[in-house]
């Protein structure tokens, strides 16, 4: 890719990021949105985080772990466990890294 | 006329920056891993602090990053890019409410600075709307200390990208991150259901091209979510059954 390419690519990407962000904000008057839609919306997050989140935690290449030796199933359990316990996002992040840590590096999982 | 006092002196200016500083640490390690994915991609360390400077989008960064280095069309780069961001467009629906005083600009400007990590929080901290200058005064906040926790660590990764073995898997900081605010949701059983409604779309949608996967999870979720907010009010039993569960 040449670099004229590039930054066309780049710029181009910038302002995906804002009419996505900014969609519904564009237009100068609210559009209706009927209630049971706003009522919806808000579970929006939640399950993108999930679907995000998924793929990362639970799954190889397109399919879902099928070993118990992996090691980011017990940095998952080690994060939620914390974050359970104290609801402390900083810990939960600290532990689950120390725990991949030390079964990737230490049993090579 | 009286000055109205500057943003960063407003209260939810420090509450924003706050609860940011929390995630902070889950945000930096993406950067890093964003950072050193795109010096190892050839884009050159100019090109990619750029992208990441412009574009401040990871997943999307991360999506269209393979797409570029393989020189495909502007266009597909574009769309892969577009989809992959859906979900902003379903939450900036949300938003609407909270800066509908604010001018057309202002209004962008807000939106673009708010990355999931930012919107979650503000949902968060304003169930409904207040007061324009607060919800503003809380995202700079916010957003100030994420887009230096993201950018600053962006930079550390393509300096570092080298010397960052990449088995070490430290993104999955990011990953737990997202575990914690993903976990602060479930707050009762609607999030519950729709949690694993979504947990199962995501993956039944999987081969889905462009991550759209993702928004047929949405999509799931907000329709058992209205079939529980209406059809059924929970009864208290089921809640006791599943706290002792």
């Amino acid at each position: 890719m040449t670099a004229g390419m590039t930054i066309a690519a780049i710029a181009g990407l910038t302002l995906v990021s804002i009419v996505t962000r900014g969609f519904f904000l564009i237009p100068e008057r609210e559009l209706p949105i009927p209630g049971w839609l706003r009522e919806a919306l808000r579970y929006a997050p939640l399950a993108a985080l999930v679907a995000v989140l998924l793929p990362e935690i639970a799954m190889t290449d397109g399919h879902l772990v099928h070993t118990w030796r992996d090691a980011r199933l017990y940095a998952t359990a080690t994060g939620v466990l914390v974050f359970v316990t104290t609801r402390s996002l900083l810990g939960t992040i600290l532990a689950g890294t120390a725990v991949l840590l030390a079964l990737r590096l230490g049993l090579g999982w | 006329m009286t000055t109205p006092t500057p943003l960063w002196r407003h209260p939810e200016f420090a509450v924003g920056a706050r609860e940011a500083r929390d995630v902070a640490l889950g945000i930096g390690a993406w950067g890093l891993v964003a950072g050193v994915a795109m010096s190892k991609a050839g884009l050159g360390p100019v090109f990619a602090v750029a992208m990441s400077l412009c574009v401040f989008a990871g997943s999307a960064q991360l999506a269209a990053l393979p797409l570029m280095v393989q020189g495909a069309p502007l266009w597909v780069i574009w769309a892969t890019a577009f989809c992959v961001n859906l979900r902003f467009i379903i939450f900036s629906a949300g938003w609407r409410p909270y800066l509908q005083s604010l001018s057309r600009p202002m209004r962008l400007f807000v939106a673009y600075f708010t990355v999931d990590f930012t919107y979650i929080a503000f949902m968060r901290r304003f169930p409904r709307p207040v007061d324009a200058r607060a919800h503003v005064a809380y995202v700079a906040g916010n957003a100030t200390v994420s887009w230096i926790a993201w950018q600053a660590t962006t930079v550390l990764g393509v300096v570092l990208a080298d010397v960052i073995p990449e088995r070490w898997g430290l993104g999955f900081a990011g990953s737990l991150a997202l575990l914690g605010i993903t976990a602060s949701l479930l707050v009762d059983r609607a999030t519950w259901i729709a949690a694993a409604v979504a947990a199962c779309a995501a993956l039944a949608a999987f081969a889905l091209p462009l991550h759209l996967n993702i928004v047929v999870a949405i999509a799931a979720a907000m329709a058992v979510g209205i079939l529980i907010d209406h059809l059924s009010p929970a009864p208290p039993a089921v809640e006791r059954q599943e706290d002792a569960a």
